[in-house]
């Protein structure tokens, strides 16, 4: 961020730009998507025009929205566990923020370089499948017991296909450091050609689909929502939440749609690069400043193509049984990626 | 595997809908700012023809859940000819519907023997305040112009005296 503005900034300065851009990075894509996806494209997709009156073409309709959960009552049942009933949706939200640390934005636009970034993303992932299995527990209420329960059981089904998904990448790109993987993606070449650098996509294409299913899964988007199951479970472990606290799982829901979706397009799409042969860059060192405003519009475009996929298959298909949805994970995701993983180690040796 | 075929068409339909409502608008209408004409003959509200009442109750005593209320007086009225006695009539003072209650029947429209009672297609009469849902019968009576015109009889039906 320092050769960004090209001035020393205290360290207190740099600290306020990072919690501002970790809040820019997270609402912004949640808004995006829930008034580009769920607003307009679903209600174009079942033949109305969805919200229209709030603002031209319904754009401020999220204001009002939020405005509205703002208004009512934050409701805790008597028998609920009052302080973790409330905690809950902290939980969430805050996996998301700890997600987004990672995803590299630009050449400098990142907030933190770790070098084992794949991994941690990972890692925190599956830390709101906490808070969702306390939400569920905490509300004393059968459904959003249940509901809980088949979320812990899916999430961590779906975990591992996408955690072996990602392990091709990193095979592939030899690093653990999503800045590396970018920028092995970016100046790579395919036989010498280098003209769109080598996305991993070309190469860990059912990788890619492994991992786009699991975050679906993750996200517990419509083929996959047998824990909120609205018609059965009425929302599961969200059936006692109200007011700014189920607006939280909402935010939450949605940004980590977008997290994800910045971490495959980082992982598959060669994320905020341009192929480095374009301008001559060489390596990292090289890339000009002005990525660091280029890059961050990039990688919205990737995100806005790739949750625009996860929504498109969310308004198409009906839900998957428990059952189904369990074997579908462990007898098909797993072994394919597995699969997948053992003729990428091959390759990469061979090659 | 063989399902995959029908998921990417599943994918098409919702992706071909999109672009027919971009392309020609949507198959809904935005409300407020524009209508649809519902049918001429459906059971919108209930319209009152204050002439034709009798207070006779039949319509408010058949009504399952009670939302007629019909108060009446007798008095009388002149003579048809001149020099007859004058007549007996029942005067209408109050005939309310309670729209909150009234739960679209049509069982006091089917009874009413003098044709007082109508449907007619007119739905935009909500209210805030649900006790305003209970009208009168001179809005009853307003309602009457929208009542359409009733059907020809059969051929060969009994023209009614």
């Amino acid at each position: 961020m320092n050769s960004l503005l090209a001035v020393e900034i205290p360290y207190w300065g740099q600290s306020l730009l990072r919690v501002l851009g970790g809040i820019v990075a997270v609402l912004l894509p949640a808004g995006t998507i829930v008034y580009l996806f769920l607003f307009k494209m679903m209600s174009f997709m079942q033949s109305r025009l969805g919200p229209m009156e709030a603002g031209p073409f319904g754009s401020m309709q999220l204001f009002a929205e939020v405005g509205k959960w703002l208004q009512k009552e934050d409701i805790v049942p008597a028998e609920a566990d009052a302080r973790i009933y409330k905690l809950a949706p902290v939980i969430v939200l805050l996996s998301t923020f700890l997600l987004v640390v990672v995803v590299p934005f630009g050449p400098d636009a990142y907030f933190v370089d770790f070098s084992a970034g794949v991994f941690y993303a990972l890692a925190i992932g599956s830390v709101s499948v906490i808070g969702i299995l306390v939400a569920g527990w905490s509300s004393a209420n059968k459904y959003s017991l249940l509901g809980g329960l088949r979320a812990a059981g899916q999430l961590i089904a779906y975990e591992l296909p996408m955690v072996l998904a990602v392990v091709g990448v990193v095979i592939q790109a030899g690093s653990m450091n999503l800045q590396d993987i970018v920028v092995a993606q970016n100046s790579g070449s395919i036989f010498g050609w280098d003209g769109v650098g080598f996305p991993f996509v070309l190469t860990q294409f059912v990788g890619f689909l492994v991992f786009l299913i699991a975050v679906q899964a993750e996200l517990t988007q419509v083929p996959f929502d047998m824990p909120i199951a609205e018609s059965e479970l009425v929302s599961g472990y969200m059936t006692e939440y109200s007011g700014f606290r189920f607006l939280i799982f909402f935010i939450g829901e949605f940004a980590t749609a977008g997290v994800f979706a910045f971490i495959a397009s980082v992982l598959f799409l060669g994320g905020w690069g341009v192929p480095f042969s374009w301008f001559g860059w060489e390596g990292l060192d090289d890339v000009d400043n002005w990525m660091n405003i280029g890059g961050p519009v990039i990688m919205l475009t990737k995100m806005l193509v790739l949750t625009g996929i996860i929504m498109w298959v969310r308004f198409s298909y009906p839900r998957f049984r428990e059952d189904q949805l369990q074997r579908f994970a462990w007898k098909v995701l797993i072994p394919i990626s597995l699969a997948n993983i053992a003729l990428t180690a091959i390759v990469k040796v061979a090659v | 595997m063989p399902k995959i075929p029908g998921l990417i068409k599943g994918l098409g339909v919702t992706m071909g809908t999109l672009g027919r409502t971009v392309r020609d608008g949507a198959d809904t209408v935005q409300y407020p700012h524009a209508k649809e004409a519902p049918p001429v003959r459906a059971r919108g509200v209930i319209a009152l023809r204050e002439d034709n009442c009798t207070a006779c109750m039949l319509c408010a005593r058949s009504c399952p859940d009670w939302c007629i209320y019909i108060e009446g007086h007798k008095q009388l009225a002149p003579p048809r000819r001149a020099g007859g006695k004058p007549r007996q009539v029942n005067h209408l003072d109050r005939f309310d519907i309670d729209y909150a209650l009234c739960m679209y029947c049509g069982i006091c429209v089917e009874v009413c023997p003098f044709d007082a009672l109508f449907w007619s297609p007119e739905y935009e009469y909500s209210e805030p305040r649900i006790a305003d849902l209970l009208h009168d019968k001179s809005k009853l009576g307003e309602w009457m112009e929208t009542v359409p015109e009733a059907p020809e009889l059969d051929a060969g039906a009994e023209k009614k005296k």
